[in-house]
C-alpha cells in the first residue's frame, strides 16, 4: 500500500515495538537537544524508558521515590523555574494517585509540565487489575489547560513527546507497556491536535480509534472491506483539544461512528467523540472500550479477547451501527 | 542584625498589614482572619529587613528569591505586604475574593507579581519550593527558596513525601517556615490530629530546625539570616505565632481560623490595632 500513514509492513508481518519506548528514546533525542528538559520518576525509571535519559543526563534526572505526589509538586516548580519536566510513572499513580497535584500545582498555574502515564490499559496484564489504567483519559480530559494525547504505537510516541515539549501548558501523554505493531511509519505526518483518516474514503461507517487499538480498527475495515462495507478510519490521538473539523466531516459524510480504545467507555476517547456529536451533528455511535470493569492478570492477548477489543469487536460494532442509521 | 529603629519600622509595617487584612476581610465578607494577622510579623521581617532579594519592579527576574506560600487560605497577609512592597496598588487590597479580582480567594500563580505559586488544597506548596530549589542547583543560580507551611497543613502526607527528598538532596538554599499556631478549622491541632513532638521529626527528616517567636521581629530576623550561613541541610524554621495576633478577642481562639469580623468586631479590631505601636514598645521594655 502507498499510504504514507501507515507502515507497509502492517499487512504482512508487522513489526512489534513498544509505545513506552518511543516515549524514552523521545526523551532521549530531547535531553540531546535541551537543556531545559528535566526527566522525573517515581522509582520506575526502566519500566517507564526514561532509563537512557538517566544515564545520557545524570543531572537532569530526578528520582523521587515512591512519592507520585511530591513528585508532581516537584515538576511544578521546576517548570515555574524554567525547566521543561516529565513526570514518569504508571499512570494508576500517575495521574492517578497526583490528580490533585496536576490539578491544582500545575494545570491550574498552566506550566509546562509534562505527564507521561506508562501501562494504560488492560494491555498491561499479568500485573492485574491494579496497575491497569482505565480511567486515565476520564480523569485528564476534564482538567483545564491540559493537553491529552494518546499514541498509537512507537513512532506516535517518540514524536508525540518530542512535540510536547514544544507546546505551551501541561500535556499528558498516554503509553502502553507491552510490544504492539508499529502502525505508522517514521516520516508520516503527526501533529498533536489532528487526527489522521488513516485509511480510506469509505461512507458507511467511520471508526475513530486511540491507541494500539488502532490497529485493531484498520483490521477491522480490512474485513469489513471484503464484505462490501466501506469504513473510513480516523487516528484520533488528540483526545483534548479534539479535532473537530476531522470528525464531524467524516460523522457528516459517513453518518454512523465507532470509537475504540482501551478505556473505560465512561469518560474516554470515544465520550468526548459524542459530547461533539451529540451538539454538533448527532449520529449513531457504538463504542468499544471496557464497559464499567477493573482488568484482571492475564496476558493483554487474553484480556484483548475477554474485554472484546478485537477487530472482531470492532467488525461487529460497525455493523450494529449501520443498522441504526436512519 | 537589624537596629531598634529598623525593627520598630517593621513592626510598624506588620500593624498597618493586619488593620489591612482585616479591612480587606471586612470587605470579602468571608475569609481567614487568625492564621492571616497571627503570620504578619514574620512576613514584615521577611520582605522588610532588606534579606529578601526581590524587586518588585522586575518580580520575575530570573535570579530572584523565591516565596512560596503553601497555607494559601493566608493569602490576605501576603496580598497586603506584596501591596505594601510596591507590588500592585494598594487599592486593589479591597477586590479580594471579587469577581474579576488577581486577589482570589486562594493564590494563583502569577495572578500578581511576587504570587509564586498557587496554593489552597494544602500540601503543594514544599514540593513546587523543592522543584525550584532543584532548578536554582541546575542553574548554579544563587536564589534561596522560601516556602510558609501552617501547622495543621502538615497532616497532609505530601508533606512528608517532600520533607524526606529535601532533607535527602541537601538543598541547603530552601527555608521552610512554619506558623506553629496550634490552631486548624476544627480546633486545636494537638486535638485534631497530633504534630507534636514536631522538632523530633523534623530533625529526624535530615532537616536543620531552629524554633522561634514567630511574633517577635528580633528573632525572626536573626533566623533568617542564621539561615544564610548553613551550606548543607535546608532548615525549618518552627515560628510560634498566636493566631489572631494583634486582635485580643482573636489572638488563640481556633474559631477566627476561618471566620471573618462583622462590623462591630471589625472597629473593635482596628481600633485595638492602631494602639498596638503603644503596646509593643511597653512590652519590650
Amino acid at each position: 500500500m502507498g499510504n504514507i500513514m501507515l507502515s507497509d509492513k502492517l499487512f504482512g508481518r508487522a513489526e512489534m515495538m513498544a509505545v513506552r519506548d518511543g516515549f524514552g528514546d523521545g526523551l532521549f533525542e530531547l535531553g540531546r537537544r535541551d537543556k531545559r528538559v528535566v526527566v522525573l520518576t517515581g522509582d520506575v525509571k526502566e519500566s517507564t524508558r526514561v532509563e537512557r535519559f538517566a544515564n545520557a543526563y545524570p543531572d537532569r534526572f530526578i528520582e523521587c521515590g515512591v512519592a507520585e505526589q511530591n513528585m508532581m509538586g516537584i515538576a511544578a516548580g521546576l517548570a515555574a523555574a524554567g525547566k521543561i519536566p516529565f513526570v514518569s510513572a504508571y499512570a494508576v499513580f500517575s495521574p492517578g494517585r497526583n490528580w490533585d497535584q496536576l490539578r491544582v500545582s500545575v494545570a491550574y498555574s498552566n506550566l509546562h509540565v509534562i505527564i507521561g502515564g506508562a501501562h494504560t490499559g488492560v494491555s498491561v496484564g499479568p500485573d492485574g487489575a491494579t496497575h491497569q489504567a482505565l480511567e486515565d483519559l476520564a480523569i485528564t480530559r476534564v482538567i483545564p489547560n491540559l493537553t491529552v494525547v494518546v499514541p498509537a504505537d512507537y513512532w506516535e510516541a517518540k514524536k508525540a513527546t518530542e512535540e510536547a515539549a514544544e507546546l505551551k501548558g501541561p500535556v499528558y501523554i498516554r503509553l502502553t507497556r507491552e510490544k504492539t505493531p508499529v502502525i505508522t511509519r517514521k516520516e508520516s505526518p503527526f501533529k498533536i491536535g489532528r487526527a489522521e483518516t488513516v485509511r480510506g474514503n469509505g461512507r458507511d461507517a467511520v471508526i475513530a480509534a486511540c491507541g494500539p487499538i488502532l490497529y485493531e480498527a484498520v483490521m477491522a475495515a480490512e474485513q469489513l472491506s471484503a464484505e462490501g462495507i466501506g469504513v473510513r478510519v480516523i487516528n484520533n490521538h488528540t483526545i483534548k483539544p479534539l479535532d473537530r473539523e476531522v470528525i464531524l466531516t467524516a460523522a457528516r459524510e459517513c453518518g454512523a461512528v465507532v470509537t475504540a480504545e482501551d478505556h473505560q467507555v465512561a469518560g474516554g476517547m470515544g465520550s468526548a467523540v459524542c459530547e461533539l456529536l451529540a451538539q454538533h451533528w448527532p449520529v449513531p455511535v457504538e463504542m468499544v472500550g471496557i464497559n464499567d470493569s477493573f482488568g484482571e492478570s492475564g496476558t493483554p492477548e487474553e484480556l484483548a479477547e475477554k474485554y472484546g477489543l478485537k477487530a472482531k469487536n470492532i467488525v461487529r460494532a460497525v455493523k450494529k451501527v449501520i443498522e441504526r442509521k436512519e | 542584625m537589624l537596629a531598634e529603629e529598623q525593627i520598630q519600622k517593621i513592626e510598624l509595617k506588620a500593624d498597618e498589614i493586619r488593620k489591612d487584612v482585616i479591612k480587606m476581610l471586612m470587605a470579602a465578607g468571608s475569609g481567614h482572619s487568625a492564621g492571616s494577622l497571627g503570620a504578619a510579623d514574620v512576613f514584615a521581617t521577611l520582605y522588610f529587613s532588606g534579606g529578601l532579594n526581590w524587586d518588585p519592579t522586575d518580580p520575575w527576574n530570573p535570579d530572584r528569591d523565591r516565596v512560596i506560600v503553601s497555607n494559601g487560605h493566608i493569602c490576605p497577609v501576603w496580598y497586603a505586604t506584596l501591596a505594601h512592597a510596591g507590588a500592585f496598588s494598594h487599592e486593589l487590597l479591597e477586590t479580594l475574593r471579587k469577581l474579576g479580582s488577581p486577589l482570589q480567594g486562594h493564590p494563583h500563580y502569577r495572578e500578581l507579581p511576587g504570587i509564586e505559586n498557587t496554593a489552597g488544597p494544602l500540601g503543594q506548596g514544599l514540593s513546587q519550593a523543592i522543584g525550584q530549589a532543584l532548578a536554582a542547583r541546575m542553574d548554579t543560580s544563587g536564589y534561596r527558596v522560601y516556602c510558609f507551611l501552617s501547622d495543621g497543613e502538615l497532616q497532609e502526607g505530601q508533606n512528608w513525601e517532600a520533607l524526606l527528598f529535601a532533607g535527602d538532596n541537601h538543598l541547603h538554599h530552601l527555608t521552610v517556615i512554619i506558623d506553629r499556631n496550634q490552631i486548624q478549622i476544627d480546633g486545636y491541632t494537638e486535638k485534631v490530629m497530633p504534630v507534636e513532638p514536631l522538632v523530633n521529626k523534623l530533625q529526624a527528616f535530615n532537616w536543620q530546625v531552629v524554633e522561634i517567636d514567630g511574633n517577635n521581629v528580633a528573632e525572626i530576623d536573626k533566623a533568617l539570616n542564621k539561615i544564610k550561613t548553613t551550606i548543607d541541610l535546608p532548615t525549618v524554621i518552627v515560628a510560634h505565632t498566636i493566631p489572631g495576633k494583634g486582635v485580643e478577642f482573636m489572638e488563640g481562639n481556633y474559631l477566627w481560623h476561618g471566620r471573618v469580623p462583622n462590623p462591630i468586631e471589625g472597629a473593635v479590631a482596628l481600633r485595638e490595632l492602631r494602639s498596638l505601636w503603644g503596646k509593643i514598645v511597653s512590652e519590650s521594655d
